[in-house]
């Protein structure tokens, strides 16, 4: 039920501020600052969602697999390899790290 | 790919193109171009989101109803982590405001009518305003949406049931390493996004609370406090710029929509989603 709850709301929230931007008077939107810190959110919460889902294990900090995946990520995004080929380098680094850890 | 810039930017740009114009097959081709390479990754989200532990018609319906994807992976992200329903939401929240901006900059290419918006709405994210804003006029930019939009969502559907199923097959997504998507997923929306020493500033101080507050928070409410980095950092740049109003200024201003028009490039789609 939780999930479904968490689903409603995100789906509620996310449709309302697609349909705002397509409905709302240009004049709220346009201020610099505005502008400007909605182009910087995304920035600060991928940036925090990346390290969280590389380092947590619940509420402690580790160093796993994980993050031998995401550092193959890196490597790919650096030689400009297309979104599927960069998370399926993460996923392959990451099993291939496990397997041989044991 | 030059002729992009210059369209994103100005209505100028919008009008010299229209003189030039552009086959609606071109524009057609591009925006499926986009709409499949983009929509396959539905796979992953599938993927992550039967890992996270959603059932089959979650996950489906998370991909009909929400289709953001950075936010949609935030919330299995979330969820997983053992946070609360409406903390994980409201992080997905903010990572799909930025799709209001995607709408005011549509609205004004696509001039919809009234009645059509509700509808249109569902599909203003990232790559459908990416290959909008490089098209040369209003016909070509209503194709390029259109096509885009469908193409994608029909495809990310579709690929979000196909990732659920194939990971219940799998079984331990953990063995296969599906865990790491996730987190994968997310560095490469954030790579195009890291230009300007701004940018680079919010999302180093955005780790460090991110992991700094991990251990003494509940789950979910690090991200949003980490979301904090990008006030904090506009906050300083600002003061700086008071001081020293030459050069440090021009540093965020880029920061906008001017990564959405690389996706169009190759029509990779590297970016978002």
């Amino acid at each position: 039920m939780t999930v479904w709850i968490a689903i409603g709301a995100t789906f509620v929230g996310c449709y309302a501020v697609k349909l705002a931007g397509l409905l709302v008077p240009a004049g709220v939107l346009q201020k610099p600052l505005v502008k400007r810190l909605a182009a910087l959110l995304p920035v600060a919460l991928l940036a925090a969602l990346t390290a969280q889902q590389t380092f947590a294990d619940g509420r402690h900090l580790v160093l796993d697999a994980r993050a031998a995946g995401l550092a193959a990520a890196a490597v790919a995004l650096l030689l400009r390899a297309p979104f599927l080929l960069v998370v399926a380098a993460a996923v392959v680094v990451t099993a291939g790290v496990r397997a041989l850890a044991g | 790919m030059t002729q992009r810039t210059t369209c994103t930017d100005t209505g100028a740009g919008h009008a010299v193109g229209a003189a030039a114009g552009k086959p609606d097959t071109a524009v057609v081709r591009d925006a499926l171009a986009v709409g499949i390479a983009v929509g396959l990754s539905g796979f992953a989200f599938g993927v992550t989101s039967a890992g996270s532990g959603l059932t089959l018609p979650q996950t489906c319906a998370l991909s009909l109803l929400v289709f953001t994807g950075a936010s949609q992976f935030a919330l299995v992200g979330a969820l997983a982590a053992g946070g609360g329903p409406f903390t994980a939401a409201a992080g997905a929240f903010f990572l799909g405001v930025r799709n209001a901006f995607y709408g005011l900059r549509l609205s004004q290419l696509l001039a919809l009518p009234r009645a059509l918006r509700p509808l249109a709405a569902q599909w203003v994210i990232d790559e459908t305003t990416a290959v909008t804003l490089a098209q040369p006029s209003r016909r070509a930019a209503r194709i390029g949406f259109t096509v885009t939009g469908a193409s994608l969502y029909l495809l990310w559907n579709l690929t979000t049931l196909l990732g659920a199923l194939g990971a219940r097959a799998l079984g331990d997504t953990g063995a296969w390493g599906l865990d790491a998507a996730g987190p994968a997923v997310f560095l490469a929306l954030l790579a195009p996004m890291l230009k300007s020493a701004t940018q680079r500033a919010v999302a180093a101080l955005a780790v460090l609370l991110g992991l700094g507050l991990l251990p003494v928070l509940p789950a979910g409410v690090p991200v949003l406090a980490a979301a904090s980095a990008a006030p904090a950092v506009l906050y300083l740049a600002g003061r700086r710029t008071r001081r020293a109003p030459t050069p440090a200024g021009t540093a965020g201003t880029a920061d906008g929509t001017h990564g959405m028009s690389e996706t169009t490039g190759s029509g990779a789609g590297e970016d978002d989603r």
